[in-house]
């Protein structure tokens, strides 16, 4: 649905005084329809610069952005301005912004009605169509309230209302939750889940909460200065060993209780958790097990369980019983001390 | 001078001041608010950048603005003789002052267009709109509370301007204060005229206050509207809690 290829923005191209900054490195991104795709990093990874070149707010470098089908690069033209084609682009692509972006001299059913103004709607036809949205969203009472009248979280339905009044296939979330608490977050991701599965929308997110990701995404890339390290959807993402995502999205913490212990990360999906594998691996080998740290979750829809557990010995010494869980079918982590553990995966501990 | 000798004098000033700020009001907006607004979007980037475009507005704007009225009306009278037919009369000072007054407006505009949130309009542009829609659906209504400010702050202005116009014979309150107040030491004539230029300015400053208030006031937000610039009323960072995963 989304398709970028080799998306390149550096900012000061054009030969201008100032410093280069790339902030889009050749990011090959591929969201398919119907699902929620996160992207997630930390400030200045260049998140917000991807999500405004998919339709084209930003002008990218190089690269070409593709949208249900449609290039969109080659919609944009030479100069600053967008050309007609492009426009029409853009309001089949909802938006929705971390500060609203709500017109705070109209009122909430006129801000809904203001893309169908721009598409040339008949007004009653834009009143009709404003106030399903409205009620779609849960605000049908609040249809003649101004924008500064409502809270934090009613102010994004109504810019999440405003987005979709265009029927727009694909919707992009610019930091969506990242101005409210942590309740108003979880009702509104969940009326992002519903309306993707509602209507069938597709969700390009970007964020840096990791929650987001995990309560709401299908697939999930991870940026890093300009560039995806890391994509795929949750599960894939969960079953890759040393994923820097999946650690940060389902963290365990425990550290080893001395120098010659080895702390393995044990992963469950599916069939494998509901083996007894822990007490099988101590009466097989007999040894003793501490559990450091355990927890079962739903990503993405999927029950998992992590256990961080620590076995006596060095890592030499216990090769056989690590072998011996990964027979069972168990994703194995071997944690190693001295290796400072990713940024990301630290701050989602916290 | 007698209260019945003051009083037609004055209610003729009166008219003649309404008549020659009300025109001259009327088109310093009309002329005033394209050119602030261009001002905005050709400005580095703006929507319609173009720096050659921006520095000469921005010029010519500066020069009409640094020249004293009273020159100007003297340099304006070619102008003047060919728009009006004549030089002298209310019509005809009508026209420097509208013209001194637009770059005045001009620069109120940008300023108050300058503190439009630009996540608005990048969120119209995200929705297909052109410039010309983001010109009238966002620039001018969300700014309409200073650019009312910035309209009672010109009609005032040219009441003080106004009061040069008697040189070239268009009357006034202002003209009638020179005249008799200082030229013929009718000191009392003088002080009501003060008066009634005080009590005017004042109830126009007072409903301009009043309607930039209840503008952007509406939908519950309250307090001063601030006089020329707005403040953005940012959302509290509610978020920071929940920030980190």
């Amino acid at each position: 649905m989304i398709t970028t290829t080799g998306l390149t923005k550096i900012y000061g191209a054009d030969g201008s005084r100032g410093r280069q900054i790339t902030a889009l490195d050749g990011v090959d991104l591929h969201v398919r329809e119907g699902e929620v795709y996160g992207v997630i990093g930390q400030s200045g990874a260049g998140k917000s610069s991807l999500i405004r070149c998919i339709n084209l707010l930003e002008r990218p470098t190089a690269g070409t952005v593709s949208v249900a089908g449609q290039d969109l690069t080659a919609l944009a033209g030479r100069g600053p301005r967008a050309g007609k084609e492009l426009r029409q682009a853009r309001s089949r692509i909802g938006m929705v912004f971390q500060h609203f972006n709500l017109l705070s001299s109209r009122t909430v059913q006129d801000n809904v009605e203001l893309p169908l103004e721009i598409l040339g709607t008949s007004g009653k036809e834009r009143s009709r169509k404003a106030l399903e949205l409205l009620d779609l969203v849960g605000l049908a009472d609040r249809a003649g309230a101004y924008p500064a009248q409502l809270s934090g979280g009613q102010k994004q339905r109504v810019g999440i209302a405003r987005a979709l009044a265009a029927d727009p296939k694909v919707l992009l979330s610019d930091e969506a939750t990242s101005a409210l608490d942590p309740e108003t977050t979880r009702s509104i991701l969940q009326l992002l889940r519903d309306l993707n599965r509602q209507l069938g929308l597709t969700v390009l997110l970007i964020t840096h909460e990791m929650d987001v990701v995990k309560s709401i995404c299908d697939s999930a890339a991870l940026m890093e200065k300009g560039r995806i390290v890391e994509s795929g959807t949750v599960s894939e993402l969960l079953a890759t060993p040393g994923s820097e995502l999946a650690a940060a999205l389902f963290p365990v913490g425990g550290e080893a209780a001395g120098p010659d212990r080895t702390v393995i990360d044990v992963t469950f999906q599916g069939e494998a958790a509901t083996q007894p594998v822990i007490s099988q691996l101590s009466r097989t080998y007999n040894i003793d097990i501490s559990i450091l740290g355990a927890a079962i979750d739903t990503v993405g829809g999927l029950q998992v369980g992590r256990m961080r557990i620590e076995l006596p010995g060095r890592y030499e010494d216990n090769v056989v019983p690590i072998g011996f869980l990964r027979e069972q079918g168990l994703q194995i982590d071997v944690v190693d001390a001295s290796d400072a553990k990713p940024e990301l995966a630290k701050e989602a501990v916290k | 001078m007698t209260w019945s000798e003051m009083q037609p004098l004055l209610s003729q000033a009166c008219w003649d001041t309404l008549y020659m700020v009300g025109w001259s009001t009327l088109i310093a907006v009309v002329g005033g608010l394209p050119l602030g607004i261009l001002l905005v979007l050709t400005d580095r980037g703006g929507l319609l950048q173009n720096v050659v475009a921006n520095k000469v507005i921005g010029q010519v704007v500066n020069i009409a603005r640094s020249m004293p009225f009273i020159i100007l009306m003297v340099a304006l009278m070619t102008f003047t003789r060919w728009v009006t037919g004549t030089t002298i009369g209310r019509e005809a000072a009508i026209v420097p002052l509208a013209i001194g007054a637009i770059p005045f407006f001009a620069r109120l505009v940008e300023t108050a267009v300058r503190e439009v949130d630009g996540g608005l309009v990048e969120a119209v542009q995200a929705m297909g709109g052109n410039t010309w829609t983001i010109v009238r659906k966002v620039l001018v209504p969300e700014s309409l509370p200073s650019l009312i400010a910035s309209t009672t702050t010109t009609i005032v202005a040219l009441i003080g301007y106004s009061a040069m116009a008697g040189t070239v014979g268009a009357g006034g309150l202002g003209d009638i204060a020179i005249r008799y107040g200082y030229q013929r030491f009718e000191t009392e004539l003088m002080w009501i005229t003060v008066a009634i230029l005080a009590v005017v300015i004042s109830l126009i400053q007072f409903a301009g206050d009043f309607a930039a208030r209840s503008l952007y006031n509406r939908g519950g937000r309250s307090g001063r509207a601030p006089k020329l610039r707005l403040l953005k009323a940012k959302e509290p960072a509610a978020a920071d809690i929940g920030k980190v995963a």
